[in-house]
């Protein structure tokens, strides 16, 4: 069993989650770093994403390491009938680390279990994505200058919204102001408000995306409103234009406002957002690259 | 006041006995705790009357002795069970069941998505609560309630 992997966040302390913010600005500094040379790090894409898949290999590739791996099941093994373990002992025994994406929740760790190389959770379905959470911490430090005593807005689909529990979960360590801004059907689940009773953060919750809202908030997290988690489709259709963030709502927003968004968006941010220097969801995705630097190099205790 | 089952608790020579199993539940307990597989001498009986529970089944293995990790496996199924250690016809010992704080299989995850239900390999649980007893899988996270608990 390897000691040293990363499956989810809450597997990270305070001190490991303040370390790899402060090893990712290095990283930003100066990007192009020798320091994974002779190092192989595999990418098991079980199911594809293309968008993660890139970062890290660019993460690899800018640190002088080398990639293999597959970006999707159908070109890997797994299809033939091979088991996850079977897969993980097959790489382990060429790659220095591995960064897996699987459909199934659980995957990473379980991978973590049967193998010594380190394994980073690219996510596994619907449960946990760490680097995310990482590079929205990172993103939020970033550009307040801390992580505590801030107005956090999270927006859309806070129910089936991975991004936005992960995110509550790592806050517990920097006491911030939580407002949950969601349609009825998508409201932030009960087990996550109770996670925020246990450990002190402070949240309120509303159906409404006000301006009242807006104007106090120092992060305004959006995410996407998917037609396909709604059972009632009238009420989809009621409230799909009510969580869109349009660049006439931040007049009078602070000035260290900034909006993130997990990406890809559809429509909940309106193009004309995208000018506004508020808008930061394009530098959120690229502080990715800095963040997964960051991760590996320290999983392989290289930094 | 010797009953009938009391009788026989003390005909076993050198053993364990296990005692105030649910009736309904208590060839789950043989196959548990693996007693199908093993030589000694295994004498059970069920649907004996019981004040406690109204029918129960007891099991008295002969010259076999339980660690405390292996006995609780059964906690899920039998909370209420006695675990009574035998030597030379006298009770040394008398147990109750605990729950421990991680259970390894026994039960399936509620999660269809869930690696365990996916892959040939041993699921395994925290106990976040006891009273409502609440499980969370060590893999996929979800957690459970007592209704959503099936043994595999
Ligand atoms: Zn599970």
């Amino acid at each position: 069993m390897s000691a040293k992997s990363l499956v989810s966040i809450s597997d990270y302390s305070k001190e490991q989650i303040l370390r790899i913010l402060e090893l990712a600005a290095g990283f930003e500094a100066c990007p192009n770093q020798r320091i994974l040379e002779g190092k192989v790090a595999a990418t098991l894409f079980f199911e594809p994403s293309t968008r993660t898949r890139l970062s890290f290999e660019t993460a690899v590739n800018r640190l002088g390491g080398k990639v293999i791996g597959f970006s999707d099941a159908a070109t890997s093994s797994s299809t033939k009938g091979e088991t996850l373990k079977d897969t993980i002992k097959m790489v382990s025994n060429y790659a220095d680390i591995i960064i897996m994406r699987h459909y199934l929740e659980g995957a990473a760790r379980y991978a973590s279990q049967v193998t010594d190389v380190p394994i980073v959770n690219a996510g596994d379905g619907a449960n946990q994505h760490p680097s995310q959470t990482l590079l929205d911490l990172y993103s939020i430090h970033k550009t307040q200058g801390r992580l505590e005593g801030l107005n956090i807005v999270l927006v859309g689909d806070l129910k089936y919204g991975r991004t936005v529990h992960s995110l509550l979960m790592a806050m517990k360590h920097f006491p911030s102001t939580f407002y949950f801004v969601a349609p009825e059907e998508l409201a932030m689940p009960s087990e996550y408000k109770q996670f925020c009773r246990d450990n002190g953060i402070d949240w309120h919750e509303t159906t409404v995306f006000s301006q009242e809202i807006i104007n106090q908030a120092d992060i305004i997290y959006m995410t996407r409103v998917q037609k396909e988690r709604f059972t009632d489709l009238v009420e989809y259709e009621r409230v799909k234009n009510a969580f869109i963030l349009r660049n006439n709502m931040l007049d009078n927003s602070r000035d260290n406002l900034r909006i993130l968004h997990p990406l890809p968006r559809v429509n909940e941010i309106a193009q004309d957002v995208d000018d506004n220097p508020k808008a930061y969801y394009f530098q959120q995705a690229r502080n990715g690259l800095y963040v997964r630097q960051a991760i590996i190099s320290s999983l392989l205790d290289l930094v | 006041m010797a009953d009938k089952s009391e009788m026989q608790v003390k005909a076993l020579k050198n053993g364990t006995v296990i005692d105030h199993i649910p009736s309904d539940k208590l060839f789950k307990v043989v196959s548990i705790l693996k007693l199908d597989k093993i030589d000694s001498e295994v004498t059970i009986g069920n649907n004996l009357s019981s004040r406690l529970m109204g029918r129960k089944g007891i099991i008295k293995i002969a010259d076999r002795y339980f660690e405390e990790d292996e006995i609780n496996r059964i906690a899920l199924i039998a909370p209420k069970a006695k675990i009574n250690t035998i030597r030379d016809y006298e009770v040394v010992e008398k147990k109750v069941i605990e729950l421990p704080e991680e259970i390894s299989g026994l039960v399936r995850c509620v999660n269809p998505k869930c690696i365990t239900n996916n892959e040939p390999m041993e699921p395994c649980y925290r106990v976040v609560g006891r009273s409502p007893l609440t499980l969370k899988c060590r893999y996929c996270e979800h957690t459970m309630s007592q209704e959503e608990i099936k043994l595999l």
